[in-house]
């Protein structure tokens, strides 16, 4: 038999709020976190929508717990007040004997300093300190000389799916004996760099976001971080931890179709879906609520909503998107919206999907649009989808007495 | 553990279109050693490649390469890559596209309104890996690794687990990163790399600060089985990280060389990754001589040049030791002759934080 995975603790900073509890609350008033860009000096400033944490670089530094220091990126500054925040929620400082990793994700790294500064890169001294925070392994490695982790460390990056692939490695480290604790999850800080990226591939929406909607125009791009204390069951009868759920289910698979594109089957999304539910021993109509990707642009909804009809038939699970909540937080939306959907698990809600009014022609179904209480929800599927079609979903259960 | 089945490799060195090992070695007086890049049409539709970046292009015909030398490939065009889908996909880049990554930048310091999106499209780090895909139209496991020294590393350790997970029978894992004026210049200001043009084959004499910097693409065919073309076994590989400065390689190495059934007298080469930088070769020479005083050390930096995924290169020289029961001159460090070559331990660190080891076996043993 397996190892069993347990959810021990998280964390998390969006523009819904810098921890777990303003998230919630945001969530339970159906309140979204985007507005307009305040915080990057950008012709799309007036233009777009985002879901940008609601402080300045310099105000994060407090949150973060540390004093104010060069050579620190917005990017790592948000790693480290969620995975502060779900470390202590995880009582991760007890037990050192025990092998704990962090697996972090990013794809812009630390680019929110680098492209204020790369003038001064290519031509003096002034700002050479933050040359090393560039990278993508520079927030992970902060995160981990903060907490002191240091059986395993690194970082991935497979773009929009980031964060879930770090779950799932996590997971597997985990499953394998290699480690007793991991902290995963993602971070990614607004740039100008991708939000002129994502503008030139003509895929940000100006207004709010609609997932699933006939009408859709894009995504909003947001901001934030991510971490989830991940346990193995030796490990919970050693900190005497109650877990908060249980990871049952992941997969990872391609479209293997384009770069930026993703198929108008959804392979991709339907393999890792497929590979998750058949991991996780459930039931098709066990899964009360899927998270999706649902970014609100033409083609991810389609593809997504095809595989997931074709997955569930016509018994397909309270679906919704929480983009229009968060934007789309890129590299730290499979951690951000895994927490999202283990809530729904211990408040027993589902999410609902803002903004949807006209249902997409051709999908058979409409996503929730109200927020539920009281519902029955033990099984919840998150999906994760990227550039290069890297596809992740996971599955979270409730824990069976 | 899993046996090494293929090796594609694009660097400095005439690692294409030989099926030598290191039959003549480049000798360059450079800024950085540059790849002798394959002519791609023979890899990638010449339509497609057009628009493609030298990184993602390097990337794909490397995994291309690999996976023919490991015979999954049918030899006949008309039928490419029928029998090559491997069940995961992994790569490993330090650093990723630089070259798009800075045509963005540079673009959006004068004008943000008119970016091109392929450069944007091309920067994301999981493009190679997606690309590769894209091209082998593999819908299985797909991932890519951003730390630093560890990213070829951490893709190794996931691969490893696949096959001992029972996932996996075959594996492609890549480690890839390229090189570029620009990028050079800036971390030029950091220490990182020689201020002068450096001769490679005596970087070690330089002694001076900063790396002989380089680039490459590999990318290795693991597999669950043994079979006629296998190069040696990948045993085991760790990363360790020493953040606060309580890292020892006294209380990891026995341990893990114990975990593969091996003792420190057992490692007949151990391969360093002394990359002629005064600041960090002596951590090389300390270890070698705590642990290997008598013990034939070798090294490979000045063929490749230092760049986050080096122990691709690394992989690829130490798996051609064992497989062809060779241990070419150029190699050398000490005159140490060893008796067998049946165990090969590569260590590499990056900056005294980021420590890595990798195991290999012969298939003899």
């Amino acid at each position: 038999m397996a190892r069993r995975i347990f959810i021990t603790g998280y964390g998390i900073i969006s523009c819904l709020g810098d921890n777990m509890e303003e998230n919630l609350a945001s969530m339970l008033q159906s309140r979204a976190g985007t507005r307009r860009l305040r915080h990057i000096d950008s012709f799309l400033r007036d233009e777009v929508l985002v879901g940008e944490v609601h402080h300045t670089y310099g105000e994060l530094f407090a949150l973060a717990g540390i004093e104010p220091a060069e050579g620190f990126s917005r990017n790592a500054l948000l790693g480290i007040i969620a995975a502060r925040e779900a470390y202590g929620h995880a009582r991760m400082r007890e037990h050192p004997e025990l092998l704990t990793g962090l697996i972090s994700a990013t794809t812009v790294g630390g680019m929110d300093r680098c492209e204020l500064y790369y003038t001064d890169f290519l031509s003096n001294d002034t700002r050479n300190i933050y040359i090393d925070s560039y990278d993508c392994a520079d927030s992970t490695e902060k995160i981990a000389k903060l907490l002191g982790i240091k059986d395993f460390v690194t970082t991935i990056s497979t773009a929009c799916s980031s964060a879930a692939n770090s779950i799932l490695l996590g997971a597997r480290m985990i499953r394998s004996g290699k480690l007793d604790r991991v902290l995963a999850g993602g971070c990614e800080s607004l740039t100008k760099f991708h939000l002129n990226g994502f503008n030139a591939l003509k895929i940000l929406d100006k207004a709010p976001c609609k997932p699933f909607d006939r009408n859709r125009a894009g995504l909003n791009l947001g901001e934030g971080a991510a971490y989830l204390a991940l346990e193995s069951e030796e490990s919970l009868n050693i900190t005497g931890i109650t877990p908060i759920c249980e990871l049952a289910g992941w997969g990872n698979a391609c479209e293997a179709f384009h770069q930026t594109a993703s198929s108008p089957d959804g392979i991709g999304a339907y393999l890792a879906m497929k590979q998750a539910l058949d991991m996780s021993g459930l039931q098709p109509d066990s899964i009360d609520y899927i998270n999706a990707h649902g970014t609100g642009t033409d083609n991810n909804d389609l593809s997504e909503g095809r595989a997931i009809e074709k997955l569930f038939g016509n018994r397909i699970p309270a679906v919704s998107s929480t983009k229009p909540f968060t934007g789309h937080t890129t590299s730290a939306a499979g951690s951000t919206e895994a927490i999202l959907s283990i809530l729904c698990l211990q408040h027993k809600v589902i999410w609902p999907n803002l903004n949807f009014s006209e249902q997409m022609e051709e999908l058979s179904f409409s996503p929730v649009c109200e927020l539920m209480t009281n519902a029955r929800v033990n099984a919840v599927m998150s999906n994760s989808f990227g550039f290069g079609g890297n596809d992740t979903s996971l599955i979270f259960k409730q824990v069976n007495k | 553990m899993a046996w090494i089945n293929g090796i594609g490799i694009i660097s400095p060195q005439r690692t294409v279109e030989s099926k030598e090992f290191l039959p003549e070695v480049m000798e360059y007086t450079a800024d950085f050693l540059k790849c002798i890049e394959p002519g791609y049409r023979s890899y990638i539709d010449p339509i497609q490649s057009r628009r493609m970046s030298r990184l993602i292009k390097m990337g794909i015909a490397s995994a291309k390469i690999s996976l023919a030398d490991a015979g999954c490939r049918s030899e006949a065009e008309t039928q490419p890559w029928r029998d090559a889908i491997p069940d995961a996909i992994i790569t490993g880049t330090g650093l990723g596209s630089v070259e798009d990554t800075e045509k963005i930048i540079s673009e959006i310091t004068v004008e943000e309104r008119f970016l091109n999106p392929t450069p944007f499209i091309q920067s994301t780090y999981n493009t190679i890996s997606s690309q590769v895909a894209i091209q082998l139209k593999c819908h299985n496991y797909n991932s890519t690794y951003v730390h630093r020294t560890f990213s070829f590393e951490s893709g190794l350790i996931d691969g490893l687990m696949q096959i001992e997970e029972g996932t996996a029978r075959n594996i492609l894992a890549g480690a890839i990163d390229e090189m570029t004026l620009n990028h050079l210049h800036i971390t030029r200001r950091i220490g990182q790399w020689k201020m002068q043009p450096t001769h490679n084959l005596s970087v070690l004499d330089s002694g001076t600060p900063g790396a002989l910097a380089g680039e490459g693409a590999a990318f290795f065919t693991l597999g669950s089985e043994k079979q006629a073309s296998t190069y040696a076994e990948l045993t085991d590989v760790a990363t360790c990280i020493n953040l606060d400065g309580s890292y020892r390689h006294e209380n990891f190495l026995p341990v893990f060389l114990k975990r593969n059934g091996l003792e420190i007298n057992d490692i007949d080469i151990v391969i360093l990754g002394l990359n002629g930088d005064s600041n960090h070769d002596p951590h090389y020479r300390s270890f070698a001589a705590l642990f290997f005083p008598e013990t034939a050390q070798a090294w490979y930096k000045h063929l490749c040049g230092e760049y986050h995924t080096a122990t691709g290169f690394g992989l690829y020289v130490a798996a051609n030791i064992l497989k062809r029961q060779v241990y070419p001159e150029i190699l050398h460090l000490n005159n140490v002759k060893p008796a067998n070559l049946n165990n090969i331990l590569i260590y590499n660190h990056f900056r005294n934080i980021n420590h890595s080891f990798l195991l290999l076996k012969s298939m003899e043993i």
